[in-house]
């Protein structure tokens, strides 16, 4: 499939552009003896070509279920219950396994979280790679071997290291073998889910220039996980906030680290503590989130928030609350529904 | 609320043993490889010296395998350690209790593990799990007694009502909250030290500075010196008062933590600031300049460890390890760069 490759506005993503993949109203739940936890409920977004959308939230937010969602790769109890993800004018949830199959990798692939968990333990890297180049496409094994030493030199292995099995590499060096694998088809989209969570800190500094160098050189779009806001406000275009199977907040990455709107956004920016400055007692987000068997009926985010008020017992809308920057909070007129006004009117 | 440690003017120098309440002292362990013929022995620590000052926060920094645990293991007396010495209030313990801690060194010198999903035993209530060390050491008679003070001991840790958790079992409880059941217990025995084992590492962000100001509240109010174990700097220079830097099981630098942060001398510490996630300059696409990562701890060869990785490194570093220099009253630093002095090891923090 072709990419778009449109001028780029000074973010460096084209805003103007027709979205790479589109997510709409996504729903998925997993079925529990206690019932349904709902742990994708809504969740409405688009990626653009060429760019990181970074996707973050806690543990249990539905992070991880969104991308496995879009690659239909979600296993039983989970079920879609509702929605449509749109690539190339086709929606995945319709696609039949054939379908999907050439999908998967060729248009989007995945790097997991645990390199250590996701390489087979008896191949070799080469292998591996070419193991994922040949499933897809028809090409000689000796084409698919140069292939994968071309792959392995563009994630910063040595070439010569393409006979060695996983247990023979560093963690950062397994990583960058997975990311190779991901890159064997040239996808125009990478989902990335915690890629760096396992890593220390000087490794995963390196893995991070590396993800961006290759991003600039090849022009793909991921969608990056994590729990780590401060790592996503580095390398990403926008973010999206999760919080309890939805989104709070979304926004250019750098109005969201400045200028974030949502309280639980907020609460997660002084949940790190800074590396400069004097130093400031922090509060974190007393209290947990809530149970998404029974999510609470208004504002998933009430029973924590510091600024609640009388309209929060209802839904907000997630709305455009200045150009670019949505969110779904009752602290700005626009998320607000007819029933938040009236209870505001009341008091 | 903003908190100067650089305030009090002049540093008062720390007597020793009297406002230490530990000092390790040249501590090293080797692990042996296996196999029978085998004579090989992974060096986990080699010369680790560090004193913990009384009712202070001293952390512990660096990567994995870079002996931070090993070395809260040691003093736990979870393992021995094959040379030097650990004193405590004094006492050399390791020559006077040699074979295994006694009662009282196990209930004053508590621990706190990374993992709070593996660390309660899911079989039994919150209640069952603080009751325990109260019977065994003998710290309350009667039930009612007992009762009460696993309910003041869960409010002290900020689980309320503490009636209500007491009657839960683990898995009712969120990271977090387990987290604060491992204080609660681990608090019950009246411990003067705790050794908290990179004890916010598994929580979700959210809910890490909620652990962390409650470590700096039993620091303030029960007078516990901890020692916080992390790979997150950031997080040490937020409530420790003191940070020591590890590498390849070796003790780098220490230093007051924000002097440590804003003036960092060894080469291995400035690497380890470089690389934390800073969203106020952006991502740097350039590679970073050290490759490499921490070297086999199998009969290592002489000299500094960092040498291989090392952007300053010189002929005398692969030779010898330096001896610390001390940079002020309060920061001291092993590294040829510096010069290679005989200083002691402590950071000498501004009472």
């Amino acid at each position: 499939m072709a990419i778009a490759t449109e001028t780029s506005n000074s973010q460096g993503t084209p805003a103007g552009a027709a979205p790479l993949i589109r997510i709409e109203d996504l729903k998925v739940q997993y079925l529990s003896p206690r019932g349904p936890v709902r742990a994708v409920d809504g969740v409405t977004f688009d990626i653009r070509p060429g760019e990181v959308m970074g996707l973050a939230g806690e543990s249990g937010c539905g992070k991880s279920t969104v991308a496995q969602a879009i690659l239909r790769i979600l296993q039983p109890p989970a079920v879609i219950t509702n929605g449509r993800v749109l690539f190339d004018g086709n929606d995945i949830l319709d696609m039949s396994d054939d379908q999907l199959n050439e999908f998967r990798w060729r248009d989007v692939s995945m790097v997991f979280q645990s390199a250590m968990n996701s390489l087979n333990p008896v191949m070799t890297i080469g292998d591996q790679i070419t193991d994922a180049i040949q499933a897809h496409q028809r090409m000689p094994g000796r084409k698919a071997l140069e292939r994968a030493e071309e792959l392995l030199r563009i994630v910063g292995i040595e070439a010569a290291r393409i006979d060695s099995y996983p247990h023979q590499l560093s963690g950062g060096m397994r990583q960058r073998a997975v990311i190779a694998i991901a890159l064997a088809l040239n996808p125009p989209l990478m989902i990335m889910d915690e890629p760096t969570t396992a890593l220390d800190v000087v490794v995963q500094k390196e893995i991070m220039s590396t993800i961006s160098r290759l991003k600039q050189e090849l022009g793909f779009s991921i969608l990056f996980i994590t729990h780590d806001l401060s790592l996503l406000v580095e390398i990403s275009d926008r973010i999206a906030i999760m919080y309890a199977g939805q989104i709070v907040e979304l926004a250019n990455a750098r109005e969201l680290f400045e200028q974030p709107l949502h309280p639980y956004t907020n609460g997660l920016m002084s949940s790190f503590p800074p590396l400069t400055g004097d130093r400031v007692k922090l509060s974190g987000i007393p209290g947990s989130p809530p149970d998404l068997v029974h999510p609470p009926a208004g504002c998933r985010f009430a029973a924590r928030c510091p600024r609640r008020f009388e309209p929060c017992g209802s839904e907000p809308l997630f709305a455009e609350a200045k150009p670019g920057h949505r969110v779904a909070c009752h602290l700005y007129p626009e998320s607000r529904t007819p029933q938040a006004q009236e209870a505001i009117r009341e008091h | 609320m903003s908190i100067d440690r650089h305030q009090g003017g002049t540093a008062t120098v720390a007597q020793r043993s009297t406002d230490f309440v530990m000092e390790v002292q040249h501590l090293t362990k080797r692990f042996p490889v296996g196999g029978v013929l085998d004579k090989r022995a992974v060096h986990a620590l080699q010369d680790v010296s560090f004193s913990l000052p009384r009712a202070k926060i001293v952390a512990l920094v660096g990567e994995s395998g870079s002996g931070k645990s090993t070395t809260a293991r040691a003093l736990a007396r979870l393992i021995e350690p094959t040379g030097g010495r650990i004193l405590y209030n004094g006492r050399d313990i390791l020559r006077e209790e040699p074979r295994s801690a006694s009662l009282s060194y196990r209930e004053d010198v508590q621990m706190v593990f990374q993992d709070p999903f593996g660390s309660l035993n899911p079989a039994h209530t919150i209640r069952h799990a603080i009751e325990r060390p109260l019977r065994i050491h003998r710290k309350a008679k009667g039930r009612s007694a007992i009762r009460e003070r696993v309910e003041t001991l869960l409010e002290t840790v900020g689980l309320t009502p503490p009636g209500e958790t007491a009657s839960k079992y683990p898995y009712q409880l969120s990271g977090g909250q387990r987290q604060r059941v491992a204080f609660a217990r681990a608090l019950a025995v009246d411990p003067k030290v705790m050794l908290a084992d990179e004890p916010v590492s598994m929580l979700d962000v959210s809910i890490r500075i909620g652990v962390l100001n409650l470590m700096e509240r039993l620091k303030e109010e029960n007078g516990i010196s901890f020692l916080y174990i992390t790979h997150d700097i950031a997080s040490a220079r937020y409530i420790a008062d003191e940070t020591n830097v590890m590498y390849a099981g070796r003790m780098v630098e220490g230093a007051e933590s924000r002097e440590l942060i804003d003036e960092p001398a060894h080469p291995y510490t400035q690497l380890l600031l470089s690389a934390v996630p800073n969203p106020h300059a952006g991502l740097r696409t350039d590679e970073a300049t050290t490759r490499g990562e921490i070297p086999s701890l199998i009969d290592p060869p002489p000299g500094c460890p960092f040498a291989p990785r090392c952007p300053h490194v010189m002929p005398e570093c692969q030779e010898a390890m330096p001896g610390v220099t001390r940079l002020n009253a309060h920061h001291w630093v092993r590294c040829h760069l510096h010069g290679s002095g005989q200083g002691e090891p402590t950071a000498n923090l501004p009472v």
